[in-house]
């Protein structure tokens, strides 16, 4: 028997907004929903997609497990494994290295406690990790949390904006098919 | 001042809502294509027009548009690359979010030539926000009668949807963005059969870049040959140029192809020079796939010509003294800046964002990241440099997408115009090894 106790389900609202992305695709390519889905999972489950949520993704566009978890492992937006309430994705390519992001992750490092690649800051807040051009390198040193860039990060005053303001989110932003935003999950690494 | 075809309202208080735009002329390129001109009339437009590729290779748009296949009641469809990811480049990011109905202009315009009822613009997964504006617009275009069936009255329907990618560099390749598009990895396919005949769900497909679709409206408008007048010889047109490092101002600037590159980077009306009162010591001109030049060789060519922003004058010189102009993504860097360094980080990227089908790229970029890595933290040797220049050669060519080609470059050019820097690194490994350090010709550090 299938327990259903720990078994993940969308929100009604979640639902809705994946029955109208899947409707942009012809009826037999369900699959092309893929990304948008799993983006929509990780918003819903606490900004990472367990092995359990993919289940459920594959569940609702109708394919094989495997075909979700060859595709979340593919592409760097999808976390794997539980975060931090923030998750900080410091851009280091080159147009952002020029501008100071080295520097910018050393102090992120010191001033949260978290290291990049690792786990979370102590107190659940901040999951930190590097990542590829963000295309938004005339505005470099670059930071994005969810689905917001936080721009031109170069002097400590400016870091400190962006973690107060993400201190003080209770709730991460709502969605566009959301009337209030989710409580933010607590990070249990 | 040039002009600005693209640009030109990009300030204007609420210009990213259908009402604002269509008082400034919004939509016009519909109305007059859908009411007065055969699809084939607007691809002979955007032919006369010279329009090339604006995602960077630089391929004529509208013969790109005439080899699409057309078999009787098969579904085409037209698919925007919003996928932008090459470093350097962040212009499209910009159009799309303060001008969305701009590009949704070009894509109604663009699916009419193309006879294509459904079309999809594939956004790189990073930018959900500019999705969300997109949508936003998308739906005060269905609104206005601009999507959906018998648009205008004029029998044509069109849906159009925003897709997001995940984060993936490779999905700017097309056929990848298809694959990813149908849910998949983004993993390149074995071209032939090209997309014009067999793309998305295997149908004929046209992918086009973002900025290529958001010119269709203009040239629709003051027809190919107003286009064509702008520009020089080849290049015609406008581009928008991103412009980042180490410069005064840098920012997104629609130039007319054309624009002296010194008077780019220099003039006030630019980038305003190189920041902090330093000398220029090498630019990037098109992306970072594109070769390195020095200073000597980025202001003018080998045969001391003023070099331009233009698709020819960038390539004089092949990859012998020239460059390419690409993406438009241009990154200047200052001299206090460690070649060897910046070509690690473009190689650790390439590593990162190879999607490890073909074996030269997925063992050369690692390779070439791991050597660059010992240069640059004072562990390398002589034969490294010679090394690296091999496994580049041995990359190019030899994959099923410009990956390689995209990873092999950069480096290849980083040792053809600073082999001095990357021997420095060896013979002077423990400084070269410190942070900060970097090679000036007298031998002093910074």
């Amino acid at each position: 028997m299938e327990s259903t106790a720990t078994k993940p389900q969308f929100s009604e609202a979640a639902q809705a907004e994946i029955a109208r992305i899947c409707k942009q695709y012809p009826e037999e390519r369900r699959k092309s929903a893929m990304l948008p889905v799993l983006h929509i999972a990780q918003a819903e489950f606490g900004g990472w997609v367990s092995p359990e949520v993919q289940d459920l993704v594959a569940e609702v566009l109708g394919v094989k497990p495997i075909e979700v978890y060859e595709v979340s492992s593919f592409y760097t937006m999808f976390n794997l494994k539980p975060v931090g309430k923030h998750v900080l994705e410091i851009c280091r390519t080159g147009p952002c290295m020029l501008r100071g992001s080295d520097e910018l992750t050393a102090h992120l490092e010191r001033i949260t406690g978290a290291k990049v690649g690792g786990p979370a800051s102590e107190d659940g807040l901040f999951t930190l990790k590097e990542v590829e051009c963000l295309a938004a390198c005339g505005f470099a040193p670059i930071v994005q949390v969810r689905e917001k860039y936080y721009e031109q990060l170069d002097t400590p005053e400016a870091v400190d904006a962006m973690l107060t303001e993400l201190r003080n989110q209770v709730h991460r932003p709502a969605l566009p098919w959301e009337e209030n935003g989710l409580p933010n999950a607590v990070a249990n690494n | 001042m040039g002009r600005k075809l693209l640009t030109e309202h990009i300030n204007v208080e609420g210009i990213d809502t259908l009402e604002v735009y269509r008082k400034h002329g919004g939509y016009r390129s519909v109305e007059k294509a859908l009411k007065t001109m055969t699809p084939d009339e607007v691809v002979e437009e955007v032919k006369k027009s010279g329009l090339r590729g604006r995602g960077g290779a630089g391929f004529p748009t509208g013969m790109k548009w005439s080899f699409l296949a057309k078999p009787e009641g098969v579904p085409r469809y037209l698919v925007c690359n919003a996928d932008e990811s090459e470093p350097g480049t962040f212009k499209d990011r910009q159009l799309m979010s303060k001008l969305p109905h701009l590009l949704i202009e070009g894509m109604i315009t663009s699916s009419y030539a193309l006879g294509a009822n459904t079309s999809y613009i594939y956004i790189r997964g990073e930018l959900l926000y500019v999705l969300r504006i997109l949508e936003k617009a998308i739906a005060e275009a269905y609104a206005a009668g601009f999507l959906g069936k018998n648009i205008l009255g004029s029998g044509y329907d069109l849906d159009l949807h925003v897709h997001p990618g995940g984060g993936a560099y490779i999905c700017g390749e097309e056929t990848a963005l298809l694959e990813s598009l149908e849910g998949k990895r983004g993993n390149p396919r074995n071209k032939p059969p090209f997309p014009a005949v067999q793309g998305l769900y295997a149908r004929p497909t046209v992918v086009n870049n973002v900025e290529s679709i958001a010119a269709v409206p203009v040239i629709v408008n003051e027809g190919g040959d107003e286009y064509a007048k702008i520009g020089v010889g080849r290049s015609t047109g406008t581009k928008l140029i991103s412009a980042c490092g180490h410069l005064n101002k840098p920012g997104i600037y629609e130039i007319e192809l054309g624009l002296p590159v010194e008077e780019f980077i220099y003039s006030d009306e630019y980038c305003g020079g190189i920041w902090k009162g330093r000398d220029l010591k090498a630019v990037v001109a098109g992306g970072s796939s594109v070769p390195i030049l020095p200073k000597e060789l980025i202001l003018k060519t080998a045969a001391g010509e003023n070099r331009l922003m233009t698709y020819e004058s960038l390539s004089d010189g092949g990859f012998v003294t020239g460059t390419m102009l690409g993406s438009g993504g241009f990154i200047a860097m200052d001299e206090t800046t460690c070649i060897v360094r910046n070509t690690w980080n473009f190689s650790r990227f390439y590593h990162h964002e190879s999607c490890g089908q073909c074996s030269p790229c997925r063992e050369g970029t690692g390779w070439m990241e791991k050597v660059l890595h010992r240069l640059e933290h004072g562990h390398g040797h002589m034969e490294d440099i010679d090394l690296l220049v091999s496994v580049a050669k041995q990359i190019e060519g030899n994959t099923i997408c410009p990956l390689g080609e995209a990873a092999a470059w950069p480096v290849a050019a980083a040792v053809r115009h600073f082999r001095h820097e990357f021997e420095w690194h060896v013979t002077h490994a423990k400084e070269a090894a410190q942070p900060g350090a970097v090679y000036r010709a007298n031998g002093v550090l910074v």
